[in-house]
C-alpha cells in the first residue's frame, strides 16, 4: 500500500483556495440522487450532516445517543480558536498555523493546518449568524480570552459551555435538515460494520440499539465522525459512551490508522477519588487564565497536605513552588497542555502532591480574586466553579481546586488524505475521528475548531471529488452479498459474545484494561514498559473471550452487550497503541519516551528518523500491524526544540 | 468530613419493556462511599447484580458532567434528585444518609415513554426542535460575526435560555407533563437575539403546535419545571413564549 495524501500542489497559503475552486463538483441534480452516511453527530458529524443535506445530498446521520444534541463534543468546555484578530494583536491565518504546527510538536500535516486556520474565521461567522451566543464585550462585539501555547487571545467562547452552544448550534442545523427530509436520523443506533462492495464502502451495517435488531444501510460514501477513543484507558473526560468501535471496523476492513500513539493528557482534571470512579471530570484549561498553578516546596509540607494536617492557607508564600511560573516564565500557567501535564507528574513522583492519593496540585484564585474581585472570577468561570464544589464538596472560591492530568483528547485517528478519505474509496474520516491537524499535542480550543472546519467547510467540498464519479451508481441495494455477509458476521460476533457466559462484568475488564495503558502507555513510556504491556493486553483480551458475562438477549435493549462490543475493540486498539508508542523511540507532544529526553527533562525529538506520520494497517489480531509512513515535509515552519521558557 | 461510607436500601423501578406494566425492586447496597456519585452508586449495585446473574437496572446517561442531559432519574420524588440545579451524574452520596431508602423512578409523562427501566424515549423534543428550532441560515453565507453586534445583557440573556440540555426534567416535575419551559427557553434564545427576527413568528407558532400534536400538557403556572431545572431555566421564559406566541397568533404574517 502507498499512502497518497493528494496534497495539492502550490504554495501553501494558496493550496487550499485553488484546490477549492478546481476540485471536481457534482451538480445540483446528481446531489439528490446521491447518499451519504454520517456516523456520529458531534461537532465534526452533525456539521457535516448538516452541510451535506444543505448541499442537497440524501444524508442518513447515526448517533449511539437518544438524541444528536446529547454527543460528547457537548462537554467542550473552554473555547474555538479562529484567526480573526479581532483583538488587534497581531493574529493571522499564518500565526494560528504556525502555533498549531509547533504545538503540535512538528507532527502534522502542514497544508492541513493551514487550510484549518484558514476556515477558522469562518465557523465563527456560520455559528454567530446561527445564534450561537458568544461571549461579548459592552460594545456588543465578541468577546476573546487566550489559551495555553498561544501569545495572542484568538479563543471565542460561551461562558465554559462553549462545545455545548456550538453543538446545538449544528444540532439546529441538522434539525431544520430533518424537518426538510434531507436528512433521515437514527438515534439509539451504533454503527456495527462497515460495508464493502468492489473495495469501496458502499454502506454500513447499524445495531438498532432498542431493539437489537440489525440493520442494513447503503450510501455512495461513508464518515465516520464518532470521536476519540480516550477511553480506551477506562478513566477519562470522555463521555460513558465514547468509543473507538466505528473507526475500529473501518480499521479492520482496510483503513490504516495513524499515530494512534498520540494521547492528549490535560493538566486540569478532577483526580481520582475512588476505585468506583467511573469518569474523570475536566476543568477547563481557560482556567489556567487567571489559576496559579502550585505544589508546596517541601515534601513535609506535601505530606502534611496529603494526611489533611495543614490546608493549603498554612503553607506561607514563600514556601509555594509555582513550577510552571518558575520553569517557563515566557508562557508560565498558559503552557500547552503536554507540557503541563508532564510537569503536574514530576511534582507528584516527587512526592510534593497534594490530595490524599499524593496526585493532585493546587490551582489557585487567591490573587485573581484579591486582584480581580470575587464577582470577576465568578462570571468568568461561574459554572466550573460550581461543578468543582458539586463534585467534591469543596468551595473554590475559598480554598484552591486540586487537579490532576487526565486522558482527554486522541490526536491519532483514522489516516486521512487532503480530501478527508481514509485509504479505503468512499470512507471519510472527519473530526477526532481521524489522525487530523494536531500532531503529537492539541492546543487548547482547536478540537471544537477543527470538528467544524472538518463538517462545514472542508468535507463539503473534497467528497465532491470521490462522488463526481458516483453520479451514475444509482441507488445501492442492501440486497447485495457483502451486505448479507457483513449482517452474518456482525450477528455471529454477537452471538459469541453472548454464548460465553462467564463470571467477571464488561466494565470490569473495562477497568483492567484501562490500568494497563494509563501505567505502561500514559504519561511516561519506555520500552521494556511498553513490551510488557503488550502481552498483557493480548492476555487481558484472551481472558476477556473466555470469561466475559453478558446479561440479557441480542434482541433486545442491553446495553451491557454494546458496551462489551465497544470494550472487545478497546481491547484490540490498545494492542496497537502500545505497538506505536514502542515503534516511536522519540519524544513528541504527549508521547514522551523516557529514553528521549533533553537534559531539562523535556520531550526531545529526533526530527531526523521519526518525521513521519505513523500509519498502521490491520493484519489480523495473530500479526504484527504493518507500518506505513507518510514523511512530513516542512516548507514554511522550520523544526526547532519547541520552547516555552 | 462526614461519614466516609454509607448502607442503602433502593426502591428501583422496573419494567422490561415499554408494554410491561412494571413494578418496584428493592435492593440492599452496603459500604457505599459517600464521595461516589449517584450514577456509580447505580454502577456498583449493577456490578453486583450481573455477577450474581440478574438483569441489570437501565439507565441513560452518557457525560456524566452535567450537560449532555443524558441522565434522567426520577429519585425521591423530585427530577435529578434532592439538590436543586444539579444533574443526577452531579449528585454525590454525601448528599444521602445512611440507612437511608432512596425510590428511583424513570421519568413519568405520556409523550416520553420508558424502553426499560429508568430509560425513557425522549425523541419528542427532537421532533419539537425539528419543528422550528433553528435560525435558517445555510453553510457559508454568514456575514462577519462582529457585523451584528449585541448588547451584551441580551447576549447573556439568550445565553442563560440556550443553557438548556433537553434532559426532560421540566416535563417530568409537571403534573401535566408540559413541555412549555423547554420550548420556552428556545423560543426566547432567538426572539432575544437579531438573528432569530426574520423568523421569529413562525417558530413559536410552529414549535407550539408540534409540542400540542406530541401530547404535552398545558402550563398551569405550577414552578415545578423551573424548581427541578438543573441548569436553573427561568419561568420567565414561559411568560415570554407566551406573548410571542400572543403576538404572532394575532398578526402571524408581520
Amino acid at each position: 500500500m502507498k499512502l497518497d495524501a493528494k496534497i495539492p500542489v502550490g504554495a501553501l497559503p494558496e493550496k487550499w483556495t485553488k484546490y477549492r475552486s478546481t476540485v471536481r463538483l457534482v451538480s445540483p441534480g446528481n446531489k439528490r440522487k446521491i447518499e451519504i452516511i454520517v456516523v456520529g453527530t458531534g461537532l465534526a458529524g452533525a456539521s457535516a450532516a448538516a452541510a451535506l443535506a444543505e448541499l442537497g445530498y440524501k444524508v442518513k446521520a447515526f448517533c449511539f445517543q437518544d438524541s444528536p444534541r446529547r454527543a460528547h463534543s457537548i462537554a467542550a468546555q473552554g473555547g474555538i480558536n479562529a484567526a480573526k484578530n479581532y483583538q488587534n494583536d497581531g493574529d493571522s491565518v499564518f500565526r494560528l498555523f504556525y502555533d498549531t504546527i509547533k504545538g503540535g510538536d512538528y507532527r502534522a500535516r502542514e497544508a492541513n493546518v493551514h487550510r484549518l486556520a484558514e476556515v477558522s474565521g469562518s465557523i465563527i461567522d456560520q455559528c454567530v449568524a446561527q445564534g450561537v451566543p458568544f461571549a461579548r464585550e459592552y460594545g456588543g462585539l465578541l468577546d476573546n480570552r487566550s489559551f495555553g501555547g498561544t501569545q495572542v487571545s484568538r479563543t471565542f467562547y460561551a461562558r465554559g459551555q462553549t462545545g455545548q452552544q456550538l453543538l446545538l448550534g449544528a444540532y439546529s442545523a441538522l434539525s431544520r435538515q430533518i424537518e426538510k427530509g434531507q436528512v433521515e436520523m437514527f438515534s439509539r443506533h451504533e454503527m456495527a460494520e462497515v460495508v464493502m462492495v468492489d473495495g469501496k464502502a458502499r454502506g454500513i451495517i447499524a445495531r438498532d440499539l432498542v431493539s437489537g435488531k440489525l440493520e442494513r444501510h447503503s450510501g455512495h460514501a461513508v464518515v465516520i465522525a464518532s470521536g476519540g477513543y480516550g477511553n480506551v484507558f477506562y478513566l477519562s473526560t470522555n463521555a460513558m459512551g465514547s468509543n473507538v468501535t466505528a473507526a475500529w471496523k473501518a480499521h479492520r476492513q482496510g483503513a490504516v490508522f495513524g499515530n494512534p500513539c498520540f494521547t492528549q493528557i490535560h493538566p486540569t482534571c478532577l483526580p481520582q477519588s475512588g476505585e468506583y470512579q467511573s469518569k474523570l471530570t475536566l476543568m477547563s484549561e481557560s482556567l489556567r487564565n487567571d489559576g496559579r498553578v502550585w505544589v508546596p516546596k517541601s515534601k513535609e509540607d506535601a505530606q502534611a497536605i496529603q494526611q489533611d494536617r495543614k490546608k493549603a492557607a498554612d503553607i506561607a508564600e514563600g514556601n509555594r513552588d509555582y513550577y510552571l511560573e518558575r520553569k517557563y516564565p515566557a508562557f508560565g500557567n498558559l503552557v500547552p497542555r503536554d507540557v503541563a501535564s508532564r510537569a503536574a507528574k514530576e511534582a507528584c513522583d516527587e512526592g510534593r502532591g497534594v490530595s490524599p492519593t499524593g496526585l493532585a496540585v493546587f490551582l489557585d484564585f487567591r490573587d485573581a480574586i484579591n486582584r480581580l474581585g470575587k464577582d470577576v472570577i465568578s462570571a468568568r468561570y461561574g459554572n466550573l466553579f460550581e461543578m468543582y464544589d458539586k463534585i467534591t464538596g469543596e468551595n473554590p472560591y475559598e480554598t484552591p481546586m486540586k487537579i490532576y492530568p487526565a486522558v482527554h483528547y486522541t490526536m491519532g485517528g483514522l489516516w486521512v488524505d487532503y480530501n478527508l478519505m481514509t485509504t479505503v474509496p468512499g470512507l471519510y474520516a472527519i473530526g477526532e475521528a481521524n489522525f487530523s491537524d494536531h500532531g503529537a499535542n492539541r492546543l487548547g480550543a482547536s478540537a471544537l475548531m477543527q470538528g467544524l472546519a472538518d463538517g462545514y467547510f472542508v468535507l463539503p467540498y473534497t467528497i465532491g471529488d470521490y462522488l463526481s464519479d458516483e453520479i451514475s451508481t444509482g441507488k445501492i441495494s442492501t440486497d447485495a452479498e457483502a451486505f448479507t455477509t457483513a449482517e452474518k458476521a456482525v450477528d455471529e460476533r454477537q452471538k459469541k459474545l453472548m454464548s460465553i457466559n462467564g463470571k467477571q462484568t464488561v466494565e470490569s475488564f473495562h477497568r483492567r484494561l484501562g490500568k494497563i495503558m494509563w501505567e505502561y502507555c500514559g504519561m511516561a513510556r519506555d520500552e521494556k514498559g511498553l513490551t510488557k504491556a503488550r502481552q498483557l493486553i493480548r492476555d487481558l483480551r484472551d481472558e476477556f473471550w473466555s470469561d466475559v458475562r453478558i446479561p440479557g438477549n441480542i434482541n433486545e435493549f442491553n446495553p451491557e452487550l454494546d458496551k462489551a462490543g465497544r470494550v472487545a475493540d478497546f481491547l484490540e486498539l490498545g494492542e496497537l497503541m502500545i505497538f506505536d508508542a514502542l515503534v516511536r523511540s522519540e519524544s513528541c507532544g504527549g508521547h514522551f519516551r523516557l529514553e528521549s529526553q533533553t537534559p531539562e527533562g523535556e520531550a526531545k525529538r529526533d526530527d531526523e528518523n521519526y518525521a513521519f506520520v505513523s500509519a498502521w494497517e490491520f493484519n489480523g489480531l495473530e500479526g504484527d500491524p504493518i507500518l506505513h509512513k507518510e514523511n512530513l515535509e516542512f516548507e514554511a515552519v522550520k523544526l526547532t526544540q519547541r520552547s516555552y521558557k | 468530613m462526614g461519614i466516609d461510607n454509607i448502607s442503602l436500601t433502593l426502591k428501583v423501578w422496573r419494567q422490561k419493556n415499554e408494554a410491561d406494566k412494571g413494578h418496584f425492586e428493592t435492593y440492599k447496597l452496603k459500604e457505599v462511599s459517600t464521595h461516589a456519585s449517584f450514577l456509580e452508586m447505580i454502577d456498583i449495585l449493577n456490578e453486583d447484580l450481573i455477577v450474581e446473574g440478574k438483569d441489570p437496572i437501565a439507565f441513560d446517561h452518557d457525560c456524566r458532567e452535567g450537560i449532555c442531559g443524558m441522565c434522567s432519574m426520577y429519585i425521591n420524588g423530585r427530577a435529578h434528585g434532592p439538590q436543586s440545579a444539579t444533574t443526577t451524574c452531579q449528585l454525590h452520596m454525601r448528599h444521602f444518609n445512611d440507612g437511608e431508602t432512596i425510590t428511583i423512578e424513570p421519568w413519568r409523562a405520556k409523550p416520553f415513554p420508558v424502553i426499560k427501566d429508568l430509560t425513557v424515549n425522549r425523541s419528542a423534543f427532537d421532533h419539537i426542535m425539528a419543528a422550528g428550532g433553528y435560525v435558517s441560515v445555510n453553510t457559508g453565507n454568514a456575514p462577519d460575526g462582529n457585523a451584528i453586534p449585541i448588547p451584551k445583557e441580551n447576549a447573556e440573556e439568550a445565553f442563560n435560555a440556550a443553557a438548556c440540555i433537553g434532559c426532560g426534567a421540566c416535563v417530568a416535575a409537571c403534573k401535566n407533563a408540559s413541555a412549555m419551559l423547554f420550548v420556552s427557553a428556545k423560543v426566547s434564545q432567538y426572539a432575544l437575539l437579531p438573528q432569530g427576527q426574520p423568523e421569529r413568528k413562525q417558530r413559536v407558532l410552529k414549535m407550539v403546535a408540534k409540542m400540542d400534536e406530541l401530547g404535552f400538557g398545558n402550563c398551569t403556572n405550577t414552578g415545578s419545571c423551573e424548581a427541578e431545572c438543573p441548569k436553573s431555566i427561568s419561568i420567565s421564559n414561559i411568560a415570554r413564549l407566551n406573548r410571542e406566541y400572543l403576538s404572532a397568533s394575532v398578526a402571524p404574517g408581520s
